[in-house]
C-alpha cells in the first residue's frame, strides 16, 4: 500500500504526468537563484539539454558559459565558491564528474567548497546516444570522495526540491539527473530532506525491502503493486541520498523484512546497492539482490528497450524479489 | 629607475629573499623530502609579492579585501611557507614542521589546514581556472582586490591550463595577473625536450592575453610589470618570469635533478654558507 504520509499523486498508477528529472533541476535552480543572489550557474556548452538555460534566461548576469571544457568547469566553479558564490556546474555525467574527476577531488572536495555538480543524462535511459553518453559509473565516482554529498532524485518534483536543498547545504554536492521523461509521482507536499530515505509503499508484514534511487523508484512501485496482487508483501524505500546514507531507515527495513533488493540505473559495483550492502553487512546482514547494470556499457536504443535489455524493467524487479525470498 | 619601488627598498628585499632562501633550505632538510630548485628560483618573486606587492595582513589572513595569491604549482610551497613565516603568518619554528604529521604545512598546500594559503594545490594545471573563477566572482560584486596566479612552466603542458587561459581572456578578467615561473625544467628533464612550450609568449598573446617578460630575479622589473598589469583594463596579464631553477646555490642552478629532492644535511651546510656569505664575499663565514 502507498504510504499516505508520502503524499504521492492520487493517480499514481493511472497515467501520471511525466517530465524528465533534469526539468526539476532547471526549475529548482531558478528558485534557488531567486532566493539567493550568490547562486550562479556554469555550463559546458549544454545549456538547453541540462536545462541550465532557464536560469540563463532569468539571470543572464549570473550564468557563466565555459565551452566544451569540463576540467575548467570544475576549477572555475571551485574559484567562484572559494570567493563566496554558490556555483552549480552543469554538464553530462559522463563528462562531469567523469572527465574532470581529479579537478573535483582536489579543488572541490579537498578544498571543501560548496560547489554543486549537476550530472545530467545519467543511465542507459539516455537512449539513442549510446554508451559514450550513458553515465553508469558516476555515483561510484562521487560517493568515494570524502565530504561529497550524493543525491539521486526520483522524479522532476523531487529533483526541484533536491536542487534547492543542495544550494543551501554548504557542502560539495553531486546531483544526478536523467534525460528521459518519467512519471511525476511525488508532490510538493511529499517530504524531502537530504540524508533521509522515505518509505513510499508498505505492505502488511513485508517480506522484502526494496531500496531504490532515481526514476526507477516508480518502476519499483509498479512492481510492488504487481507483487501485492500475487500476495507478496514488500516495502519500497526511495533511497535518494547515496551519501550520507540513512543508516537507520536501512537497518530498520532490513530487520523488518529480512531480505533486500536494491534498484538503480548504474553499475551494480560501487553504486547505491553497494553502499546499502556496506551498511547491512556490518549491522544486519540479510540476503540481497542487486538490480542495475552488471559490468557492461550501454548502447543505442529506446530507453524502455535498454532498461529491459540490461535487466532493470518491472519484471526484473518482480523476479529479484521472488528470488531473494527463496534465499531467506 | 622604477617609480613603483625605491632603490633602497629593492636592496632591502634582496636581503630578505636571501633569508627566505636560507629558511627554505633549513625547512627542506628538516622535512627530509620536498622540492628544492623551484622554490629557490621563485624566492625573489615571493619576496616581492609578500613584502611589497600584495595587500594583505598576516594577522588577519581572512581579511576580505586582501589580494588573493593562488599558487597553482603547489610543489614549490616551501618558498611560500618561508615567505609567509618571515611576513609573520606563523613562526619560523612552525615553518620547520613542513611535511610532518599534523603540521599545517602540508607537502602540497591545503586550504583548510593553513590560513592564508587560499587553495589546495599540487596536481598541476588547475590553478589558473580557480584564479579565473575567483576573479570572475569578485568582479561580479565590484571588489577591488586583485587575483595573482603563480604557475610553473611544466604545467603549461596541461590542457586545463589552456581552457582557463581562453576563459580568462574571453571574459576580460583584467583583475587577474598570472605569473609563469619560466625556469625551463620539469621532472623528466628540460621543458623543451619533454614537451616543447615555445613560443610561449606568442601562445598567450594568441589567446588574447597581455604579456610581459621579466627577469624573475630582478625585483624592480617584476614590481614594474605587476603595476603595468593593473593599468590594463581589457585583458588579463601574464608575466613570463625568466628564472634560474635553484637560484642562489651554484650546485643546484639549472640542474633538473634538483626538481624533487631536498638537500642532505652536509649539503645544506655548504649551501647555507654560500647563501650567508653571498658566495664568499663575506669572509667571516669562512673562518
Amino acid at each position: 500500500m502507498i504510504k499516505t504520509e508520502a503524499k504521492l499523486v492520487q493517480n499514481i498508477f493511472d497515467k501520471p504526468a511525466e517530465a524528465p528529472t533534469r526539468d526539476g533541476f532547471g526549475k529548482g535552480v531558478v528558485e534557488a537563484g531567486e532566493k539567493d543572489e550568490r547562486v550562479v550557474v556554469l555550463c559546458a556548452d549544454l545549456a538547453e539539454s541540462t536545462r541550465a538555460h532557464w536560469f540563463k534566461e532569468k539571470f543572464p548576469n549570473r550564468y557563466i558559459e565555459l565551452g566544451v571544457a569540463e576540467q575548467n568547469l570544475a576549477t572555475v566553479a571551485s574559484g567562484l565558491a572559494n570567493y563566496g558564490k554558490i556555483p552549480f556546474m552543469a554538464s553530462y555525467a559522463t563528462f562531469s564528474p567523469g572527465r574532470n574527476n581529479e579537478q573535483i577531488r582536489t579543488t572541490i572536495s579537498i578544498n571543501n567548497l560548496p560547489v554543486k555538480i549537476v550530472g545530467a543524462h545519467a543511465g542507459v535511459s539516455v537512449g539513442p546516444d549510446g554508451a559514450t553518453h550513458q553515465a553508469l559509473e558516476d555515483i561510484a565516482l562521487m560517493r568515494v570522495q570524502p565530504r561529497m554529498v550524493v543525491v539521486v532524485p526520483a522524479d522532476a518534483e523531487e529533483a526541484r526540491k533536491a536542487t534547492i536543498a543542495a544550494a543551501f547545504n554548504g557542502k560539495p554536492t553531486y546531483l544526478r539527473f536523467a534525460r528521459e521523461k518519467t512519471p511525476i509521482f511525488t508532490t510538493a507536499e511529499t517530504p524531502f530532506e537530504i540524508g533521509k530515505a522515505i518509505i513510499l509503499w508498505e505492505g502488511e508484514n513485508p517480506q522484502v525491502a526494496l531500496f531504490v534511487c532515481g526514476p526507477l523508484v516508480y518502476n519499483a512501485l509498479v512492481a510492488a503493486k504487481e507483487l501485492a496482487d500475487e500476495g507478496v508483501s514488500t516495502l519500497v524505500i526511495n533511497n535518494h541520498t547515496i551519501k550520507p546514507m540513512d543508516r537507520e531507515t536501512i537497518v530498520n527495513a532490513a530487520q523488518k523484512t529480512g531480505a533486500v533488493v536494491t534498484v538503480e540505473e548504474h553499475q551494480v559495483s560501487g553504486g547505491m546497492g553497494s553502499a546499502v550492502a556496506e551498511i547491512l553487512s556490518q549491522e544486519f546482514p540479510v540476503p540481497m539482490e542487486f538490480i542495475g547494470v552488471h559490468d557492461q556499457f550501454g548502447q543505442s536504443g529506446s530507453p524502455s528497450e535498454l532498461l529491459e535489455h540490461y535487466g532493470m524493467g518491472v519484471s526484473h524487479i518482480v523476479t529479484a524479489v521472488k528470488k531473494v525470498i527463496t534465499r531467506k | 629607475m622604477s617609480v613603483y619601488i625605491s632603490e633602497g627598498k629593492v636592496k632591502e628585499l634582496e636581503v630578505k629573499a636571501n633569508l627566505i632562501r636560507q629558511t627554505l633550505i633549513q625547512m627542506l632538510v628538516a622535512a627530509g623530502s620536498g622540492h628544492t630548485a623551484g622554490p629557490l628560483g621563485m624566492a625573489d618573486i615571493f619576496t616581492a609579492l609578500y613584502f611589497h606587492v600584495l595587500k594583505h595582513d598576516p594577522k588577519k589572513p581572512d581579511w576580505p579585501e586582501r589580494d588573493r595569491l593562488i599558487l597553482s604549482n603547489g610543489h614549490i610551497s616551501p618558498v611560500r611557507y618561508a615567505a609567509m613565516a618571515h611576513a609573520g603568518y606563523f613562526s619560523l619554528e612552525e615553518a620547520m614542521t613542513l611535511r610532518k604529521f599534523g603540521s599545517p604545512l602540508q607537502g602540497h598546500p591545503e586550504r583548510e589546514r593553513l590560513p592564508g594559503i587560499e587553495t589546495t594545490s599540487g596536481p598541476l594545471g588547475s590553478g589558473l581556472g580557480q584564479s579565473a573563477g575567483y576573479a570572475y566572482g569578485a568582479r561580479m560584486d565590484g571588489k577591488k582586490f586583485r587575483v595573482y596566479c603563480l604557475m610553473s612552466d611544466g604545467e603549461q603542458d596541461a590542457g586545463n591550463t589552456w581552457e582557463s587561459a581562453m576563459f580568462a581572456s574571453n571574459n576580460k578578467l583584467s583583475n587577474l595577473t598570472a605569473v609563469i615561473d619560466r625556469n625551463n625544467i620539469q621532472i623528466d628533464g628540460m621543458t623543451e625536450q619533454v614537451m616543447p612550450l615555445e613560443p610561449l609568449r606568442s601562445k598567450y598573446e594568441a589567446f588574447n592575453w597581455h604579456v610581459l617578460e621579466v627577469d624573475g630575479h630582478n625585483i624592480e622589473q617584476f614590481v614594474d610589470a605587476v603595476e603595468e598589469a593593473k593599468a590594463i583594463y581589457e585583458k588579463p596579464t601574464l608575466i613570463l618570469a625568466h628564472t634560474i631553477p635553484g637560484k642562489g646555490i651554484k650546485e643546484i642552478e639549472f640542474d633538473y635533478n634538483w626538481h624533487g629532492k631536498p638537500p642532505k644535511p652536509d649539503e645544506a651546510k655548504r649551501f647555507l654558507a654560500e647563501l650567508r656569505t653571498l658566495r664568499g664575499k663575506i669572509r667571516s663565514e669562512h673562518e
